[in-house]
């Protein structure tokens, strides 16, 4: 099951895990990637708490916990290697994984025909 | 930013967006951040061929002494900047700043001898108060106007082949020259200078023709536009000053390490000693130094250190020493690089302190400046 937030996470849900990156829109918006910083496995977040964090050359964002969960795997790739994040934001450029504390949370999330739309 | 203010426009902005640019809000213009190459590339391709930029919201102002005299308006001009302007030859630039009562910069500038007046180019952010400043301190005996006209900056080492190849051959100019010469028909003021640490030019032209040159600059192979964000990165690479960041009111020219640009006549024991505002702090600071110094600034790790992180003399933050003006990555040297204020106790290149990111103490050397070597022909 894919989901979106609006702030341009995706989840890819299975089971109660969802593995979590960001869109090819937000990687696009972010320019070249210089820097990931991922949060600890077994650290646990609510929905909204700044869980990675992204710099690019100009700028540093947040990342933000799609759903309350706790942090069960990180793709260090992408600290070795931000640049994975731009080639392939849905794929190698995934972040972490999450254990989600309520699967039927995801229920309030986008789907993606509704994140085609936010993103016009 | 105040986001509500109506937004200005160069003349160049039309250009901007049909080349696809991202634009924000910039000193109250509307100007590209970058194109569709990024942020990264346009960075690597100023370093290694030509890139274009707009600054045309910089100000160009001339300066001319009621007296028509090139003598009279260096001497109004030297009451207001630690800059020797009558020793400037003819046809040249010089780096320069603004300074008020304590001692601290109000602006950073270029000073260009022309025949009998001067030509300067200030900061976008301040260009209504340094033309303020300059009517209230010297109206009196100087006409100060404001030019309408675009600047187009063409930077890296491709940059003077280009010109050659389109108009002019400008080789024989040195860095810091300024001629006029005619660029597809246009008459122009070309400076060999710029702020990206590469040989480049700067080359002023009338609005309503900087489209045109433009183009024919942007048809040139070896030329891309390049936005605001790439030129910040170029910039502190290059060790150079961004106005409201590294440098501002708050900080003396000495504090910014900027001595440089005060020549021997305007210094203690000089021709034409002091006679600018805060002479006696910024003097006094030249001749014993100043409590605290602008250095550079190289994080040990792949985290970029941005501006306003605060900088402790221990891993455990316990003692605060100073604060980042200016940070990010540096494409060129393929790592995080900044700069910041230091007690000079830590300023030596070496010193090991730490900046606070993200309430973590990450290790930072102090590092010479610049970051780069300029390429800029002397």
């Amino acid at each position: 099951m894919l989901k979106f937030t609006e702030e341009h996470e995706w989840l890819n849900i299975e089971g109660d895990v969802a593995t979590v990156g960001i869109t090819a829109h937000a990687a696009g918006q972010l320019g070249d990637l210089v820097f990931v910083e991922l949060p600890d496995v077994g650290a646990v977040f609510s929905k909204g708490d700044d869980a990675a964090t992204v710099e690019s050359v100009k700028a540093a964002s947040e990342v933000y916990c799609p759903l309350d969960g706790e942090i069960t795997e990180i793709n260090e790739a992408i600290t070795a290697d931000p640049e994975l994040v731009n080639s392939d934001p849905t794929g190698a450029g995934w972040f972490f994984k999450l254990k989600l504390k309520n699967v039927a949370d995801a229920d309030g999330l986008l789907d993606e025909s509704g994140y085609k739309e936010l993103i016009g | 930013m105040d986001e509500t203010a109506a937004t200005k426009k160069t003349p160049l902005h039309a250009l901007h967006l049909s080349l696809g640019a991202r634009m924000v809000p910039f000193a109250g213009y509307d100007m590209p951040v970058q194109y569709p190459a990024g942020v990264m590339k346009e960075h690597l391709w100023t370093r290694a061929s030509a890139g274009l930029f707009d600054v045309s919201h910089m100000g160009q102002v001339t300066i001319r002494a009621r007296s028509g005299k090139y003598e009279d308006a260096a001497l109004a001009l030297e009451s207001l900047v630690p800059v020797d302007i009558l020793g400037l030859a003819e046809g040249r630039q010089r780096y320069g700043f603004f300074t008020d009562d304590n001692g601290g910069i109000l602006d950073d500038l270029m000073i260009t001898h022309m025949d009998d007046y001067l030509f300067v180019v200030v900061n976008a952010s301040c260009k209504d108060e340094d033309i303020k400043h300059l009517q209230d301190h010297i109206g009196d005996t100087c006409e100060i106007t404001l030019l309408d006209r675009a600047l187009i900056a063409l930077q890296g080492p491709r940059a003077v082949s280009v010109l050659a190849e389109l108009w002019a051959d400008l080789a024989y100019m040195k860095f810091m020259d300024v001629r006029h010469c005619r660029l597809h028909d246009v008459s122009c003021l070309v400076s060999r200078s710029g702020y990206s640490g590469e040989d480049g030019f700067e080359i002023s032209v009338p609005a309503d023709k900087a489209e045109d040159i433009a183009k024919r600059l942007l048809e040139h192979p070896d030329v891309q536009p390049i936005g605001l964000g790439a030129r910040d990165s170029l910039r502190l690479e290059a060790g150079l000053c961004l106005y409201g960041n590294d440098i501002d009111q708050t900080t003396t020219p000495v504090e910014a390490a900027l001595e440089w640009g005060m020549q021997k006549a305007r210094k203690t024991g000089g021709v034409r000693a002091g006679g600018f505002p805060g002479s006696a702090r910024i003097l006094d600071e030249l001749d014993n130094g100043a409590s605290r110094r602008r250095v550079g600034l190289k994080p040990e790790g792949k985290a970029p250190v941005r501006g306003h992180a605060k900088l402790y003399a221990d891993a455990e933050g316990k003692t605060e020493i100073g604060e980042v003006t200016s940070g990010g990555f540096g494409p060129s040297v393929e790592s995080p690089v900044a700069m910041g204020y230091v007690p000079v106790s830590c300023a030596a290149p070496g010193t090991p302190v730490y900046a606070e990111v993200r309430g973590k103490f990450l290790p930072v050397t102090v590092s010479a400046l610049p970051f780069i070597t300029p390429t800029y022909k002397r």
